[in-house]
């Protein structure tokens, strides 16, 4: 008991809010990456995610294959779905104003949703909990359902392990330096355009990774997208565009605030991040972890 | 291998709207230290980014070892074993020392290896970790030089790399550019200070407004000195 709460549901609602924060972080790191390299706004993030938790629908109903392969393969079949993309539309608009980027990857992701409506309907289906991760897991204040407490442990580990390949490895530092200056790092003859279809590629994989994280927790509709998408968004301006580092940090902190609040003041739930938003705005433009510019 | 390196012949390029190279014609000959001379704004720097590729808008001809690289992207040119030290110096404010000095990728044999580098450059063992644009002004210039002679490019374009240097630091460079000379690379300098240029360089070739207007060989500077001042404006 603290201040006349109990705190073991607090803090139950705290963990739980760190699953829709694994989402988030996985999310907003993927955005993050393509925008620091490509300065594309990724509009098409929210559909090509819920592409995911499609794909791996797909792939259980019409091929038999599992959560687990599905794991895989469908953050791969997303991400070279994201190469084609990047491939044919997107690196025509790298010379115009981002608004372009903003405009064409919002259309894509229109068409997207639109073509899954036609084909599963808007009330979605469901994917049922992998065999080995179902029941629940006793955590000493709560007891929690084993698979979100899976999705909060791969999601971190998944953002860590990015965020070391983008730090400690010569890919991430030639990564980093392309960000600062693509010209200069093509002319030490890297191959710059292949770098950065990769990248998307790599960017909107995670997006896909996380749609088949999610297909079990929420269900599988083609709004699935757009309902994350905002909040997403709202972390990264939190966090700072392009800090790779900041979104992962803010992505699971805004969960973790998110599900306070549901336990304190359940009706500020659905605003707290976009009051966060503004109140960061207003106090540091650049976002909790970016840089002035 | 023709006696020719590097053959520039009617060298035009754009930046935007503006026409800044007009047929510049030049040749470097494999092992030699050739200086670009000019005032500000002749297109010195603009011809050596034509060379490497970072100019979008150019004709004429760049041939590099008999390969003709003016439709070339800067990757595919850097593979033939040319590479740049921008003016700027173009240090990465996200990587450290070490990974600055690394990455540039080695596209042949023949480079320097990083003891070597270190040999040349003690400042930049001493900082390995440190942020690269945390360094000096001279550890930076040191750093963008040291960068490119791991690649194993045999043509290396070096872009004012003694602007804003302190003397002593001047004298490194200097001593640097004959040490690699000697090491077989073949250097193509822009300089503003000709007095540093004549202590290093073979040939100097006099670039104004977009053209090359004289070739002077360094044994004949003296001789020459009233016109370069001319050209120059000193």
């Amino acid at each position: 008991m603290l201040f006349g709460y109990n705190l073991s549901p607090i803090l139950a609602q705290s963990v739980l809010g760190m699953v829709n924060g694994a989402f988030y972080a996985l999310l907003s790191l993927g955005l993050a990456i393509i925008f620091g390299l490509l300065n594309i706004i990724n509009f098409a993030h929210g559909a090509l995610y819920m592409l995911g938790a499609v794909v791996s629908y797909l792939l259980l109903h019409f091929l038999g294959i599992g959560y687990w392969p599905a794991l895989v393969l469908a953050p791969l079949i997303v991400g070279a779905f994201g190469v084609l993309l990047e491939r044919t539309m997107i690196n025509r608009l790298y010379k115009l104003d981002h608004l372009y980027g903003l405009l064409l990857t919002f259309g894509v992701a229109l068409i997207l949703e639109g073509i899954v409506r036609n084909s599963i309907g808007s009330s979605g289906v469901t994917y049922s909990v992998p065999e080995a991760l179902r029941g629940a897991t006793r955590l000493g204040f709560m007891i929690m359902p084993t698979y979100r407490l899976w999705v909060v442990v791969a999601s971190f580990v998944i953002c860590i392990t990015t965020w070391l390949i983008l730090e400690k490895t010569p890919i991430g530092a030639t990564l980093r330096a392309a960000t600062e200056n693509a010209a200069l790092v093509q002319s030490f003859g890297v191959n710059v355009p292949r770098l950065i279809t990769l990248t998307y590629g790599a960017g909107v994989g995670l997006a896909g990774l996380a749609g088949v994280m999610a297909a079990p927790v929420y269900s599988v509709n083609p709004n699935m997208g757009s309902d994350v998408i905002i909040v997403v968004f709202a972390v990264v301006v939190i966090g700072g565009m392009g800090s790779i580092l900041g979104s992962i940090l803010t992505g699971f902190g805004l969960g973790l605030l998110e599900g306070l609040t549901k336990s304190i003041y359940p009706e500020a739930s659905g605003v707290v991040v976009f009051v966060l938003m503004i109140v960061v705005l207003l106090t540091r433009p650049a976002g909790l972890f970016g840089k002035a510019a | 291998m023709s006696d020719t390196m590097l053959e520039v012949r009617g060298l035009n390029a754009w930046y935007g709207e503006s026409h800044i190279l007009h047929g510049v014609d030049f040749d470097v000959k494999p092992g030699e230290v050739v200086t670009l001379l000019g005032r500000n704004g002749a297109g010195k720097t603009t011809t050596m980014k034509s060379i490497m590729g970072l100019v979008g808008n150019r004709t004429g001809s760049v041939k590099f070892n008999g390969t003709e690289t003016i439709g070339l992207r800067s990757d595919r040119i850097a593979h033939l074993g040319i590479a740049i030290c921008p003016e700027e110096r173009g240090i990465f404010a996200s990587l450290n020392v070490t990974e600055n000095l690394m990455l540039p990728p080695v596209i042949a044999p023949g480079g320097l290896s990083v003891a070597e580098i270190h040999e040349l450059f003690p400042n930049l063992k001493e900082r390995a970790t440190s942020q690269g644009t945390k360094l000096s002004g001279g550890e930076q210039q040191m750093l963008a030089i040291g960068r490119i002679l791991r690649t194993g490019a045999k043509l290396l374009l070096l872009d004012e790399p003694t602007e804003g240097l302190a003397p002593v630091i001047v004298q490194q460079i200097g001593r640097t550019i004959r040490a690699i000379k000697e090491r077989g690379f073949t250097v193509l300098l822009v300089e503003q200070n000709f007095r540093f240029a004549a202590t290093v360089a073979d040939r100097h070739y006099v670039v104004d407004h977009g053209v090359v207007i004289d070739m002077i060989p360094n044994a004949e500077l003296e001789q020459n000195m009233d016109k370069l001042h001319d050209y120059l404006g000193v």
